[in-house]
Protein backbone atom coordinates (compact mmCIF):
# COMPACT_ATOMS: atom_id res chain seq x y z
CA UNK A 1 0.00 0.00 0.00
CA UNK A 2 2.89 2.60 1.13
CA UNK A 3 4.23 2.05 -3.00
CA UNK A 4 1.07 2.64 -4.05
CA UNK A 5 0.50 5.77 -2.26
CA UNK A 6 4.11 6.89 -3.16
CA UNK A 7 3.58 6.02 -7.30
CA UNK A 8 0.14 8.13 -6.68
CA UNK A 9 1.72 11.08 -5.14
CA UNK A 10 4.62 11.46 -7.12
CA UNK A 11 3.12 11.43 -10.08
CA UNK A 12 0.52 14.18 -8.93
CA UNK A 13 3.71 15.99 -7.93
CA UNK A 14 5.10 15.80 -11.16
CA UNK A 15 1.87 17.12 -12.37
CA UNK A 16 1.63 19.55 -10.40
CA UNK A 17 5.07 21.05 -10.46
CA UNK A 18 4.95 20.58 -14.24
CA UNK A 19 1.67 22.14 -15.22
CA UNK A 20 2.20 24.92 -12.63
CA UNK A 21 6.40 25.61 -13.52
CA UNK A 22 4.92 25.92 -17.72
CA UNK A 23 1.92 27.65 -16.27
CA UNK A 24 -0.13 25.18 -18.11
CA UNK A 25 -4.33 25.63 -17.69
CA UNK A 26 -4.16 21.97 -16.90
CA UNK A 27 -5.07 20.76 -13.48
CA UNK A 28 -1.89 19.09 -11.83
CA UNK A 29 -3.25 15.65 -10.95
CA UNK A 30 -4.97 15.20 -14.87
CA UNK A 31 -1.47 15.32 -16.09
CA UNK A 32 -0.38 13.42 -13.51
CA UNK A 33 -2.86 10.57 -14.23
CA UNK A 34 -1.88 10.65 -18.24
CA UNK A 35 2.07 10.30 -16.97
CA UNK A 36 0.68 6.96 -14.88
CA UNK A 37 -1.41 5.97 -18.06
CA UNK A 38 2.16 5.99 -20.61
CA UNK A 39 4.37 4.90 -17.35
CA UNK A 40 1.89 1.76 -16.89
CA UNK A 41 1.96 0.95 -20.67
CA UNK A 42 6.02 0.99 -20.61
CA UNK A 43 5.74 -0.92 -17.41
CA UNK A 44 2.92 -3.33 -16.93
CA UNK A 45 3.93 -4.38 -13.52
CA UNK A 46 3.56 -0.86 -12.41
CA UNK A 47 -0.53 -1.41 -12.75
CA UNK A 48 -0.11 -5.09 -10.76
CA UNK A 49 1.29 -3.00 -7.88
CA UNK A 50 -0.84 0.28 -7.98
CA UNK A 51 -4.71 -1.79 -8.93
CA UNK A 52 -5.31 -2.76 -4.65
CA UNK A 53 -5.07 0.94 -3.67
CA UNK A 54 -6.11 2.77 -6.46
CA UNK A 55 -9.51 0.31 -6.17
CA UNK A 56 -9.88 0.99 -2.50
CA UNK A 57 -9.45 4.88 -3.20
CA UNK A 58 -11.95 4.87 -6.16
CA UNK A 59 -14.25 2.99 -4.43
CA UNK A 60 -15.46 6.10 -2.23
CA UNK A 61 -14.28 8.49 -4.48
CA UNK A 62 -17.85 10.74 -3.82
CA UNK A 63 -17.24 10.71 -0.72
CA UNK A 64 -14.27 12.78 -1.41
CA UNK A 65 -15.96 15.60 -2.61
CA UNK A 66 -18.57 16.26 0.49
CA UNK A 67 -16.11 18.60 1.78
CA UNK A 68 -15.99 21.13 -1.32
CA UNK A 69 -20.11 20.30 -1.70
CA UNK A 70 -20.56 21.47 1.60
CA UNK A 71 -19.42 24.48 0.30
CA UNK A 72 -22.53 25.16 -0.82
CA UNK A 73 -23.52 27.27 2.27
CA UNK A 74 -20.98 30.00 1.08
CA UNK A 75 -22.87 30.20 -2.19
CA UNK A 76 -26.84 30.20 -1.32
CA UNK A 77 -27.18 34.08 -2.24
CA UNK A 78 -25.81 33.14 -6.19
CA UNK A 79 -27.86 29.83 -6.05
CA UNK A 80 -31.40 31.74 -4.35
CA UNK A 81 -30.89 34.34 -7.39
CA UNK A 82 -29.10 32.17 -10.57
CA UNK A 83 -30.29 28.78 -9.30
CA UNK A 84 -33.23 28.56 -11.90
CA UNK A 85 -31.29 29.79 -15.17
CA UNK A 86 -28.38 27.04 -13.61
CA UNK A 87 -30.94 24.28 -13.35
CA UNK A 88 -32.14 24.59 -16.80
CA UNK A 89 -28.70 25.24 -18.44
CA UNK A 90 -27.71 21.66 -16.79
CA UNK A 91 -30.56 20.22 -17.81
CA UNK A 92 -30.68 20.83 -21.32
CA UNK A 93 -26.84 20.46 -21.74
CA UNK A 94 -27.05 16.97 -20.22
CA UNK A 95 -29.73 15.87 -22.16
CA UNK A 96 -28.03 17.93 -26.09
CA UNK A 97 -24.43 16.31 -24.97
CA UNK A 98 -26.00 12.48 -24.20
CA UNK A 99 -28.25 12.54 -26.88
CA UNK A 100 -25.21 14.20 -29.33
CA UNK A 101 -22.48 12.10 -28.12
CA UNK A 102 -24.44 8.57 -28.58
CA UNK A 103 -25.70 9.37 -32.10
CA UNK A 104 -22.88 10.51 -33.07
CA UNK A 105 -20.89 6.90 -31.62
CA UNK A 106 -23.66 5.34 -33.49
CA UNK A 107 -22.93 7.48 -36.91
CA UNK A 108 -19.24 6.98 -36.46
CA UNK A 109 -19.28 3.57 -36.09
CA UNK A 110 -21.56 2.19 -38.36
CA UNK A 111 -19.74 4.13 -41.12
CA UNK A 112 -16.06 2.36 -39.63
CA UNK A 113 -17.84 -1.08 -39.33
CA UNK A 114 -19.64 -1.11 -43.14
CA UNK A 115 -16.19 -0.07 -44.38
CA UNK A 116 -14.48 -3.13 -43.14
CA UNK A 117 -17.99 -5.60 -44.16
CA UNK A 118 -17.78 -3.78 -46.85
CA UNK B 1 -17.60 16.59 35.69
CA UNK B 2 -16.40 20.18 32.54
CA UNK B 3 -18.41 22.71 31.55
CA UNK B 4 -20.17 21.79 27.89
CA UNK B 5 -19.10 24.79 26.77
CA UNK B 6 -15.19 24.32 27.14
CA UNK B 7 -15.65 20.83 25.67
CA UNK B 8 -17.40 22.28 22.68
CA UNK B 9 -14.63 24.66 22.72
CA UNK B 10 -12.44 22.18 22.15
CA UNK B 11 -13.94 20.94 19.56
CA UNK B 12 -14.68 23.64 17.21
CA UNK B 13 -10.32 24.53 17.26
CA UNK B 14 -9.88 20.97 16.24
CA UNK B 15 -10.24 19.42 12.75
CA UNK B 16 -11.40 15.81 14.58
CA UNK B 17 -15.13 16.81 15.11
CA UNK B 18 -15.80 17.91 11.21
CA UNK B 19 -13.94 15.22 10.13
CA UNK B 20 -15.85 12.83 11.79
CA UNK B 21 -19.22 14.55 10.65
CA UNK B 22 -17.91 14.31 7.50
CA UNK B 23 -17.66 10.48 7.40
CA UNK B 24 -20.93 9.90 9.29
CA UNK B 25 -23.07 12.36 6.76
CA UNK B 26 -21.46 10.16 3.93
CA UNK B 27 -22.42 6.64 5.52
CA UNK B 28 -25.96 7.55 6.06
CA UNK B 29 -26.20 8.78 2.82
CA UNK B 30 -25.01 6.11 1.19
CA UNK B 31 -27.41 3.90 3.61
CA UNK B 32 -30.20 5.74 2.13
CA UNK B 33 -28.45 5.35 -1.69
CA UNK B 34 -28.47 1.22 -0.75
CA UNK B 35 -31.42 1.05 1.01
CA UNK B 36 -33.31 3.07 -1.70
CA UNK B 37 -32.64 0.17 -4.47
CA UNK B 38 -29.84 2.41 -5.77
CA UNK B 39 -32.07 5.17 -7.57
CA UNK B 40 -29.97 7.91 -9.24
CA UNK B 41 -31.91 10.76 -7.82
CA UNK B 42 -31.04 9.50 -3.83
CA UNK B 43 -27.13 10.61 -4.02
CA UNK B 44 -25.29 9.86 -1.18
CA UNK B 45 -23.58 12.84 -1.64
CA UNK B 46 -26.36 15.24 -1.87
CA UNK B 47 -27.50 13.75 1.17
CA UNK B 48 -23.99 13.88 2.93
CA UNK B 49 -23.36 17.71 1.61
CA UNK B 50 -27.47 18.64 2.87
CA UNK B 51 -27.19 17.15 6.41
CA UNK B 52 -23.75 18.82 7.38
CA UNK B 53 -24.92 22.30 5.53
CA UNK B 54 -27.61 22.15 7.96
CA UNK B 55 -25.56 21.34 10.98
CA UNK B 56 -23.30 23.95 9.98
CA UNK B 57 -26.27 26.60 9.94
CA UNK B 58 -27.66 25.00 13.12
CA UNK B 59 -24.49 25.02 15.09
CA UNK B 60 -23.40 28.74 13.32
CA UNK B 61 -20.14 27.21 12.63
CA UNK B 62 -18.35 28.72 9.77
CA UNK B 63 -17.13 27.00 6.57
CA UNK B 64 -13.70 27.88 7.00
CA UNK B 65 -13.91 25.94 10.85
CA UNK B 66 -16.08 23.06 9.20
CA UNK B 67 -12.92 22.82 6.34
CA UNK B 68 -10.40 22.44 9.12
CA UNK B 69 -11.54 19.34 9.43
CA UNK B 70 -12.81 18.18 5.80
CA UNK B 71 -9.46 18.98 4.39
CA UNK B 72 -7.78 15.60 5.03
CA UNK B 73 -10.78 14.04 2.73
CA UNK B 74 -10.89 17.17 0.40
CA UNK B 75 -6.97 16.71 -0.03
CA UNK B 76 -7.70 12.74 -1.30
CA UNK B 77 -9.20 13.96 -4.17
CA UNK B 78 -5.56 14.67 -6.08
CA UNK B 79 -4.28 11.36 -5.67
CA UNK B 80 -7.95 9.70 -6.67
CA UNK B 81 -7.55 11.75 -9.99
CA UNK B 82 -4.18 10.14 -10.47
CA UNK B 83 -5.62 6.87 -9.73
CA UNK B 84 -8.23 6.99 -12.15
CA UNK B 85 -5.12 6.33 -14.51
CA UNK B 86 -6.16 2.62 -13.45
CA UNK B 87 -9.70 1.72 -14.81
CA UNK B 88 -8.06 4.11 -18.15
CA UNK B 89 -5.09 1.42 -18.59
CA UNK B 90 -7.43 -1.50 -18.13
CA UNK B 91 -9.72 -0.43 -20.78
CA UNK B 92 -7.14 0.69 -23.27
CA UNK B 93 -7.71 -2.46 -25.62
CA UNK B 94 -11.21 -1.51 -25.67
CA UNK B 95 -10.18 2.29 -26.36
CA UNK B 96 -8.50 0.97 -29.35
CA UNK B 97 -11.40 -1.06 -30.87
CA UNK B 98 -13.27 1.95 -30.73
CA UNK B 99 -11.38 4.34 -31.38
CA UNK B 100 -12.87 6.49 -34.10
CA UNK B 101 -16.50 6.52 -32.82
CA UNK B 102 -14.82 7.33 -29.37
CA UNK B 103 -12.99 10.03 -30.61
CA UNK B 104 -15.44 11.66 -32.22
CA UNK B 105 -18.08 10.93 -29.44
CA UNK B 106 -16.15 12.35 -26.59
CA UNK B 107 -15.36 15.58 -28.87
CA UNK B 108 -19.40 16.18 -29.96
CA UNK B 109 -20.09 15.43 -26.56
CA UNK B 110 -17.85 17.30 -24.47
CA UNK B 111 -18.03 20.13 -27.05
CA UNK B 112 -22.58 19.97 -26.86
CA UNK B 113 -21.70 19.87 -22.70
CA UNK B 114 -19.71 23.05 -22.32
CA UNK B 115 -20.96 25.27 -25.00
CA UNK B 116 -24.64 25.01 -24.85
CA UNK B 117 -24.70 25.04 -20.80
CA UNK B 118 -22.63 28.51 -21.21
CA UNK B 119 -24.72 29.76 -24.00
CA UNK B 120 -28.04 29.34 -21.95
CA UNK B 121 -26.59 30.68 -18.47
CA UNK B 122 -25.32 33.71 -20.08
CA UNK B 123 -28.32 34.16 -21.93
CA UNK B 124 -30.11 34.06 -18.86
CA UNK B 125 -27.79 36.64 -17.64
CA UNK B 126 -25.78 34.47 -15.22
CA UNK B 127 -22.68 36.40 -13.72
CA UNK B 128 -19.06 35.64 -15.23
CA UNK B 129 -17.46 34.52 -12.15
CA UNK B 130 -20.41 31.82 -11.92
CA UNK B 131 -19.64 30.70 -15.80
CA UNK B 132 -16.28 29.38 -14.88
CA UNK B 133 -17.45 26.87 -12.51
CA UNK B 134 -20.02 25.75 -14.51
CA UNK B 135 -18.14 25.06 -17.58
CA UNK B 136 -16.56 21.84 -16.04
CA UNK B 137 -19.57 20.31 -15.23
CA UNK B 138 -19.51 17.34 -16.85
CA UNK B 139 -15.86 16.15 -15.95
CA UNK B 140 -15.48 13.92 -12.91
CA UNK B 141 -15.63 15.96 -9.64
CA UNK B 142 -11.74 16.09 -8.95
CA UNK B 143 -10.76 17.06 -12.29
CA UNK B 144 -13.52 19.41 -12.36
CA UNK B 145 -13.09 21.15 -9.20
CA UNK B 146 -9.25 21.48 -10.03
CA UNK B 147 -10.45 23.44 -13.75
CA UNK B 148 -12.37 25.79 -12.31
CA UNK B 149 -9.69 26.21 -9.72
CA UNK B 150 -7.35 27.08 -12.30
CA UNK B 151 -10.12 29.28 -14.37
CA UNK B 152 -10.86 31.29 -11.10
CA UNK B 153 -13.85 29.79 -10.82
CA UNK B 154 -15.46 28.33 -7.13
CA UNK B 155 -14.45 24.72 -6.75
CA UNK B 156 -17.26 24.79 -4.35
CA UNK B 157 -19.81 25.88 -6.55
CA UNK B 158 -18.17 24.06 -8.77
CA UNK B 159 -18.70 20.65 -6.88
CA UNK B 160 -22.41 21.72 -6.94
CA UNK B 161 -22.83 21.90 -10.14
CA UNK B 162 -21.20 18.80 -10.88
CA UNK B 163 -23.29 16.67 -8.35
CA UNK B 164 -26.42 18.04 -10.38
CA UNK B 165 -25.07 17.32 -13.36
CA UNK B 166 -24.24 13.58 -12.93
CA UNK B 167 -28.06 13.36 -10.96
CA UNK B 168 -29.49 14.71 -13.95
CA UNK B 169 -27.41 12.41 -16.32
CA UNK B 170 -28.32 9.56 -14.36
CA UNK B 171 -32.28 9.99 -13.91
CA UNK B 172 -32.48 11.26 -17.66
CA UNK B 173 -29.72 8.71 -19.39
CA UNK B 174 -32.20 5.32 -20.04
CA UNK B 175 -35.16 7.16 -21.31
CA UNK B 176 -33.70 9.41 -23.28
CA UNK B 177 -31.37 6.78 -25.34
CA UNK B 178 -34.56 4.41 -25.62
CA UNK B 179 -36.22 7.55 -27.09
CA UNK B 180 -33.73 7.86 -29.46
CA UNK B 181 -33.78 4.32 -30.15
CA UNK B 182 -29.89 3.68 -29.83
CA UNK B 183 -29.33 0.01 -28.84
CA UNK B 184 -25.54 -0.05 -28.79
CA UNK B 185 -24.46 -0.05 -25.10
CA UNK B 186 -21.43 0.99 -25.88
CA UNK B 187 -22.92 4.33 -27.35
CA UNK B 188 -24.86 4.70 -24.57
CA UNK B 189 -22.82 4.20 -21.96
CA UNK B 190 -20.01 6.22 -23.65
CA UNK B 191 -22.18 9.06 -24.13
CA UNK B 192 -23.57 8.89 -20.86
CA UNK B 193 -19.97 9.00 -19.06
CA UNK B 194 -18.88 12.31 -20.78
CA UNK B 195 -21.78 14.24 -19.91
CA UNK B 196 -22.77 12.69 -16.56
CA UNK B 197 -18.99 11.60 -15.22
CA UNK B 198 -19.06 9.35 -12.26
CA UNK B 199 -23.00 9.73 -10.66
CA UNK B 200 -23.29 8.82 -14.67
CA UNK B 201 -20.99 5.60 -15.11
CA UNK B 202 -22.23 4.12 -11.75
CA UNK B 203 -25.90 4.19 -13.30
CA UNK B 204 -24.81 2.69 -16.47
CA UNK B 205 -23.23 -0.08 -14.78
CA UNK B 206 -26.85 -0.71 -13.04
CA UNK B 207 -27.97 -0.82 -16.40
CA UNK B 208 -25.37 -3.30 -18.50
CA UNK B 209 -21.66 -4.17 -18.04
CA UNK B 210 -20.57 -2.89 -21.26
CA UNK B 211 -22.70 0.51 -21.30
CA UNK B 212 -20.63 0.55 -17.65
CA UNK B 213 -16.77 -0.13 -18.88
CA UNK B 214 -17.58 2.36 -21.49
CA UNK B 215 -19.26 5.18 -19.55
CA UNK B 216 -16.21 4.86 -17.55
CA UNK B 217 -13.90 5.03 -20.50
CA UNK B 218 -15.74 8.24 -21.56
CA UNK B 219 -15.70 10.10 -17.97
CA UNK B 220 -11.77 9.31 -17.97
CA UNK B 221 -11.41 10.66 -21.29
CA UNK B 222 -13.48 13.49 -20.50
CA UNK B 223 -11.41 14.58 -17.53
CA UNK B 224 -8.52 15.22 -19.98
CA UNK B 225 -10.27 16.86 -23.02
CA UNK B 226 -12.62 18.95 -20.49
CA UNK B 227 -9.38 20.25 -19.11
CA UNK B 228 -7.82 21.11 -22.04
CA UNK B 229 -11.18 22.73 -24.00
CA UNK B 230 -12.58 24.80 -20.91
CA UNK B 231 -10.54 27.54 -20.42
CA UNK B 232 -10.65 28.62 -24.27
CA UNK B 233 -13.95 27.59 -24.91
CA UNK B 234 -15.13 29.73 -21.89
CA UNK B 235 -12.88 32.54 -22.60
CA UNK B 236 -15.44 32.92 -25.61
CA UNK B 237 -18.23 33.75 -23.15
CA UNK B 238 -16.28 36.66 -21.33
Amino acid sequence: MIPALVTLLVFQLFGEVVTRGLGLPLPGPVLGMVALVLTMLAFPKLAAAVRPTAQGLLAHLSLLFVPAGVGVVAHLGVLRQEGAALMLALIVSTVAAIAVGALTFTAVARLAEGRKNG
Amino acid sequence: MADAALIWSYLTREPLLWLTATLIAYWVGDAAFRASGRKPYVNPVLIAVAALALVLKGTGTPYATYFEGAQFVHFMLGPATVALALPLYTNLAQVRRAAFPMLAALLAGSLTAILSALAIARALGVDASVLSALAPKSATAPVAIGIAERMGGSPTLAAVLVLTTGIIGAVVATPLLNLLRITDWRARGFATGVAAHGIGTARAFQVNETAGSFAGIGMGLNAVLTALIAPPLLALFL
